[in-house]
């Protein structure tokens, strides 16, 4: 699964069985899953908030680029998407 | 619920000389009683001693008053939980309140009406406890005919769309058939297979002798594990817990005493681990009288074991120490009778031949035969004798 290529016209959505949430004790985003958590950075964080299995991989990196005001993210969004999906935290739907 | 929920634990560290954080898991035990007998159990040994369970009242406000403090994971256990007729209703407050939540069951009492409950209840997972996958040797084990009943728990698990995760806990007599536990998982759909070696408390410790693998069947039992797992990984994730004892440094037990770990007992008892009241001279407040953040954070019992002020030699001057912060408190003291002496595991520890010789009488024990068996199995009577009465006894081994 690890060296699959990701196909940025797929849909994306977090997996079944995760659940991402704000955490104010923590003051951080975190990914849940049966008994365990995982804590986020804050670009992990933006990103899965934007894989609302809606939308495809291309328009998640277009919003990014649009909200944080930046473009060339491309590169860092596929890297950690395939981390994630590497980790199923995620699910990729070929559209 | 069969086994140590906690082996799983993946939250963040608190630094242990500051103001610890919170209560990342609470462990909501919320009755003892159980159709099952496990031989295994963790609960303690004097569980029939306890006849007061909390109301739902008292259990909705140890949720509310958890979650404020950053209480994350609730774990709803037992005993057997599915025996709470309130557990939909404290399932559905948990998850209202931001909990993620998880039901650890051995599946008897699971039907499709209070499966639907549980789902409009928000329930976010279900962890199933199997005690192997023969049938045989699986009621052998629960001593109870359970086994038909889980295959048909698994099915609604996954009809209902929750991630399963499968449980079971290994030992000397079901070691050698972890194939046959691998598969069986394989054909139910399973997403997950915890195998969790036992460890030896409370019943597990009285039958200690019998359960206790030998270190070859481990090693058996280990490959053919990571066999399977190369074989399915994209179908199931298989984890494989080594008992403790042969290691020769202790575990970070709940990652602390007092760290991220909270359990409530039925009675609201609360402890920084389920198996903590067997400890002398320690008074556990109880939620029914104390707000969760006062317990956390105030009372004796949770700062008592808490970071490394309460250590003696060899940890004390251990540069290991925050490695694994001394150990187990409840298997030092039921090993050595000292709960301040370091974990008997750990190779350092001047007490660490009451490892070695359990192992060796594990060892030269005969194949066991489960009609033969000499094993105790959890019950009220057995309980009720062996405790003498009080609900914090422990077995002690110091010999
Ligand atoms: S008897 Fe078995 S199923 Fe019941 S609480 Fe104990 S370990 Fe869990
Ligand atoms: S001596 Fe104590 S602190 Fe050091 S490794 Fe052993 S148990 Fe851990």
């Amino acid at each position: 699964m690890a060296s699959e290529t990701i196909d940025k016209t797929g849909i994306v959505k977090i997996s079944n069985g995760y659940r991402l949430q704000f955490e104010e004790a923590q003051d951080t985003w975190v990914l849940l899953y049966p008994e365990g958590m995982i804590k986020l950075n804050q670009s992990a964080a933006e990103i899965l908030r934007r894989c609302d299995g809606e939308r495809n991989i291309e328009s998640v990196i277009e919003l990014l680029e649009k909200d944080f005001e930046q473009t060339g993210l491309e590169n860092d969004v596929v890297g950690f998407l395939s981390v994630a999906l590497e980790q199923n935290w995620i699910l990729i739907a070929s559209a | 619920m069969t086994a140590n929920p906690v082996n799983q634990i993946s939250t963040a560290e608190s630094d242990t000389n500051d103001r610890p954080g919170p209560p990342l898991w609470l462990l909501a035990e919320l009755t003892y009683r159980c159709p099952l007998h496990c031989a295994f159990c963790y609960n303690p040994i004097g569980f029939d001693q306890v006849k007061n369970e909390i109301d739902t009242d008292t259990w909705l406000k140890v949720l509310r008053e958890a979650r404020k403090l950053g209480s994350v994971q609730c774990g709803f256990s037992g005993g057997e939980p599915m025996l709470r007729d309130d557990l939909e209703v404290l399932v559905a407050e948990a998850r209202q309140l931001g909990f993620y939540t998880n039901l650890l069951t051995s599946g008897v009492g699971l039907n499709e009406k209070r499966a639907r409950g549980l789902k409009d209840a928000g329930l976010d997972h279900i962890q199933l406890s199997f005690q192997d996958s023969t049938r045989e040797l699986n009621d052998f084990l629960s001593n109870t005919k359970t086994f038909g009943l889980k295959q048909k728990v698994a099915a609604l698990i996954k009809d209902h769309d929750w991630p399963m995760v499968m449980n079971c806990v290994i030992h000397r007599l079901n070691i050698d058939v972890i194939d046959k536990i691998i598969d069986l998982a394989l054909e139910l759909g399973a997403e997950t297979l915890e195998l969790a070696n036992t460890q030896y408390y409370s019943w597990a410790m009285l039958n200690r002798d019998q359960l206790l693998p030998s270190k070859k069947q481990i090693e058996r039992a280990e490959k053919i594990t990571a066999e399977y797992r190369e074989r399915y990984s994209d179908r199931i994730r298989i984890l494989f817990v080594v008992p403790d004892y042969y290691e020769n440094r202790p575990k970070r037990c709940m990652n602390g005493w007092g760290n991220v770990f909270l359990t409530i007992t039925p009675d609201g008892t609360a402890l920084p681990c389920h198996t903590a009241k067997m400890l002398p001279e320690l008074t556990f407040p109880n939620a029914k009288d104390q707000s969760i953040e006062s317990i956390w954070y105030d009372s004796e019992a949770f700062n008592h074991f808490r970071g490394k002020s309460w250590m003696k030699e060899p940890c004390r001057s251990c540069p290991e120490q925050d490695d694994d912060l001394g150990g187990c408190r409840c298997q030092a003291y039921m090993m050595t009778g000292d709960p301040y002496a370091a974990d008997p595991v750990c190779s350092k520890s001047p007490e660490r031949h009451h490892v070695d010789q359990a192992i060796a009488r594990a060892t030269q024990l005969p194949a066991p035969n489960p009609q033969e068996h000499k094993l105790v199995f959890r019950d009220p009577k057995a309980s009720g004798k062996l405790s003498e009465g009080r609900d914090g006894a422990a077995i002690l081994l110091k010999r």
